[in-house]
C-alpha cells in the first residue's frame, strides 16, 4: 500500500439502544483501503460487518444510534459531515450494491430510466446524454444488447443480470469507492463466480476500490487484495490475502477456514467445526469475544488484546490473539501451505 | 446397493399448467420434474444437487406427495406410493421425513419446543403423556439441546439450533429415510459444519438414509455416498461421489464444478492465468 488511503476507519463504534439494552455492533475498528484496492470484511451474521458497511455510507444515523470514531474518505470525516453533503458523497464517489437487486430496483420503471434518473439527480445532461451514458454502463457490466435491454424492467432479468443492472447504477457517476454487500450471496454458483469476475474487471480496468462484504471466506481468495475478519463486532485479524490464508493468526480465522469444504481436496471424514455460537451482543464475554469458543482460551484472554502486528516479518498482518506466535503456528490445527 | 432399493422413483414428472390461476396466460406447461428416476439405498446418503429453479425442491414435494406428480412412480420399501390415498399414505409418512431449509419459517412460532417435536409423535400415536415427554427431552438431548429446552419457544433459539429442533422432530418417529432440502444453507459458516457433522452422526448410529438437496457441490460432495445433479427438471448425471466430482461427464456438472470458488489464493490466480471461470 502506498500514499494516503482512500478510506481510513479508526477506531469506530456504533451502538444501537435497543429494549434490552445498549448494542455494541462495532467496535472499535481500524480498517483502510488504498486506492485500486478490493478489501474484503468477513464476517457471519451479527459481526458487525454489514453496520460497518451503512456506516460507512452515513446510512446508520438514527436516534437510537451512537456512533464515535472517525471515518475519512479522501480526507473528509464522514462521520463527522453533515446529511447534505453525504447525500453528495453518496453514489458521486461512494456507490453502494446490496445482497437482493429485486429490492433495489424500482419494479415499475424501465432499468435504464432508474440509470438514467440517477445520472440526472446529480448531473446536468440531457435525456438523451445520460441515456447512452446508461446504455454504455450496462454493456460495460456484461448486459447483452444493452440498447435494447435498456427499456426492459427489472423482473425481465436473471438475479445475475438484475445484479448487473446494479452495479451499472452503482457505477454511473463514476464513484471511486464501491461497497458491495453480500452481492453474490442470493446468487447461483456459476453466476456468482460470474459477479466475482465482473468486479475484479472492474477493479482492475478502472481502478475502483472495493470493499467487498461477505460471510464466504472461500469466495474471497477470487477476488480480495486484503482481507478483515470480524467476529462479534470486533475486526480479529486483518492482513494480505496471501498472509491470512497461508499465516492465520487468530483462531477464529482457523475455525473459518478449517470449515470450508474444498472440493480440491480429498473429504475429511468429518468437518472441523467451531464450538457453540456466536455471543449475543446484549452481553459479550469480557475480554476476547471469541473466548468461549476457542479452543486456547488461558487467563489473559479476559482482556480484550489490542488489533496489532505481533510478527516481525509481516508490519501489516494485524491481529487481536494473546497467544504467542510462535505458539500459534504450534497449535494452528488446519493444514496451511506456508512456503 | 444390493437388493431392493429403500427408495426407488422412476420417471417421475410434475409439470405446472401456466393456464391455471387468476392470472394464468395458457401455453406450454412448466416441466419442474421432468422424468427423474433415483435410487436410495438403506442407509445411504443420495446427494441432489442443482441450482435454484432446477425443479429439486418439487422432487422431494412430489415423492412426498406434498404436490400430486403429474407422472411416474415412486417407491418406498417396494410399496406404490403414488397409488395411494392421502389416508392410507399417513402411516408411510412416519418413515419418510422432512427437514427445511429455512428453520424459522418451518417451526410454528406459537407451539413449544416441546410441543413442536412431540407432535409427530402424538400424530403416529406413538406415545403419550409420561412417554411422550422422556421421548421428546431424550430427542431434544440427541440434536445437541438440552431437555430444558421443552418449554422454550422457536425465537428464543438461535438459526442453528432452531435446525436442531427440526432435525429432532424430524427424527421422532425414527425414520428411514429423510429427505434434507437444503438443511444448512441459511446457517452461518461456523454452524454449517456442526449440522453437518450432527447429521452424519446420527445416520451412523440409526442407519438412516438422506436424500440430501443443496446447491452447493462443496457439502453435498462431503455427504454423500453418491450425487445425483439435477439441471431444468432432469438429472444429467448420477454416479458415486468421487466419480461425479473427479470425472464428470456432463457440461453441466463439468460447469458447477468449475464455478466453485477455491478458497487458496493462489490456485485462483493460476486458475485465472489459465482463464478459467473467475478470469
Amino acid at each position: 500500500m502506498s500514499g494516503a488511503p482512500l478510506l481510513e476507519v479508526r477506531e469506530l463504534a456504533v451502538s444501537f439502544n435497543t429494549e434490552e439494552g445498549s448494542v455494541r455492533a462495532v467496535d472499535r475498528l481500524d480498517l483502510d483501503v488504498a486506492p485500486g484496492e478490493v478489501l474484503a470484511v468477513v464476517g457471519e451474521s451479527g459481526s458487525g460487518k454489514s453496520v460497518t458497511a451503512l456506516t460507512l455510507m452515513g446510512l446508520s444515523r438514527g436516534p437510537n444510534t451512537r456512533i464515535s470514531g472517525s471515518v475519512r474518505f479522501d480526507g473528509i470525516d464522514l462521520i463527522a459531515a453533515r446529511d447534505e453533503e453525504l447525500r453528495r458523497i453518496r453514489g458521486e464517489r461512494i456507490a453502494m450494491v446490496f445482497q437482493d437487486p429485486m429490492t433495489s430496483l424500482d419494479p415499475v420503471y424501465r432499468v435504464g430510466d432508474q440509470i438514467v434518473e440517477q445520472i440526472r439527480a446529480h448531473r446536468e445532461t440531457s435525456r438523451e446524454e445520460a441515456r447512452s451514458r446508461a446504455i454504455e454502463l450496462l454493456d460495460a457490466v456484461g448486459i447483452p444488447d444493452a440498447a435494447s435491454r435498456a427499456d426492459a424492467y427489472p423482473h425481465q432479468f436473471s438475479g445475475g443480470m438484475r445484479q448487473r443492472v446494479m452495479i451499472a447504477m452503482a457505477l454511473s457517476l463514476d464513484p471511486s469507492l464501491l461497497i458491495a454487500d453480500e452481492p453474490t450471496t442470493a446468487l447461483d454458483v456459476t453466476v456468482q463466480a460470474q459477479i466475482v469476475a465482473l468486479l475484479r474487471e472492474l477493479n482492475r480496468a478502472r481502478g475502483l476500490s472495493v470493499v467487498l462484504i461477505t460471510h464466504d471466506i472461500g469466495l474471497v481468495a477470487e477476488v480480495a487484495d486484503r482481507v478483515a475478519v470480524m467476529y462479534a463486532g470486533r475486526v480479529v485479524e486483518q492482513g494480505t490475502l496471501d498472509e491470512v490464508f497461508y499465516d492465520p493468526q487468530h483462531p477464529y480465522t482457523w475455525g473459518l477456514l478449517g470449515s470450508l469444504t474444498r472440493i480440491d481436496r480429498p473429504r475429511p471424514e468429518r468437518l472441523p467445526q467451531i464450538p457453540g455460537a456466536p455471543p449475543s451482543l446484549l452481553s459479550p464475554p469480557q475480554g476476547c469475544h471469541f473466548r468461549p469458543r476457542c479452543a486456547h482460551e488461558f487467563e489473559r484472554c479476559a482482556q480484550v488484546p489490542d488489533l496489532e502486528a505481533r510478527l516481525a516479518e509481516a508490519p501489516g498482518h494485524l491481529d487481536r490473539c494473546w497467544l504467542d506466535p510462535v505458539e500459534k503456528r504450534e497449535r494452528r490445527p488446519i493444514e496451511v501451505d506456508g512456503s | 446397493m444390493s437388493g431392493e432399493p429403500l427408495l426407488e422413483v422412476r420417471g417421475l414428472a410434475k409439470h405446472f399448467d401456466p393456464g391455471a390461476g387468476l392470472f394464468g396466460r395458457g401455453g406450454e406447461p412448466v416441466r419442474a420434474v421432468d422424468g427423474v428416476d433415483l435410487r436410495v439405498a438403506t442407509g445411504e446418503t443420495l446427494g441432489l444437487v442443482g441450482e435454484s429453479g432446477s425443479g429439486k425442491s418439487t422432487l422431494c414435494r412430489a415423492i412426498l406427495r406434498l404436490v400430486e406428480p403429474t407422472a411416474g412412480s415412486v417407491r418406498f420399501e417396494g410399496q406404490e406410493l403414488t397409488e395411494l390415498s392421502q389416508r392410507r399414505l399417513r402411516p408411510l409418512r412416519r418413515h419418510v421425513q422432512m427437514i427445511f431449509q429455512n428453520p424459522s419459517a418451518s417451526l410454528n412460532p406459537r407451539k413449544r419446543v416441546g410441543d413442536i417435536v412431540g407432535a409427530p409423535l402424538k400424530l403416529h400415536g406413538l406415545a403419550s403423556g409420561a412417554e411422550l415427554h422422556r421421548r421428546v427431552g431424550e430427542l431434544l438431548g440427541r440434536v445437541g439441546l438440552s431437555p430444558e429446552h421443552l418449554g422454550r419457544y422457536p425465537h428464543e433459539f438461535s438459526g442453528g439450533q432452531r435446525q436442531r429442533i427440526g432435525i429432532a422432530r424430524a427424527l421422532a418417529t425414527e425414520p428411514k429415510l429423510i429427505l434434507a432440502d437444503e438443511p444448512v444453507s441459511a446457517l452461518d459458516v461456523s454452524i454449517r459444519a456442526q449440522i453437518v457433522n450432527l447429521l452424519q452422526d446420527i445416520q451412523d448410529e440409526m442407519g438412516i438414509a438422506y436424500l440430501f438437496v443443496a446447491h452447493d457441490i462443496g457439502i453435498v460432495r462431503h455427504v454423500s455416498d453418491r450425487i445425483a445433479v439435477m439441471h431444468r427438471g432432469r438429472i444429467v448425471e448420477q454416479g458415486q461421489t468421487d466419480q461425479v466430482c473427479e470425472q464428470p461427464r456432463d457440461p453441466y456438472t463439468q460447469e458447477l464444478l468449475a464455478a466453485v470458488p477455491v478458497p487458496d489464493p493462489r490456485e485462483a490466480r493460476a486458475r485465472r492465468s489459465t482463464g478459467g471461470v473467475g478470469g
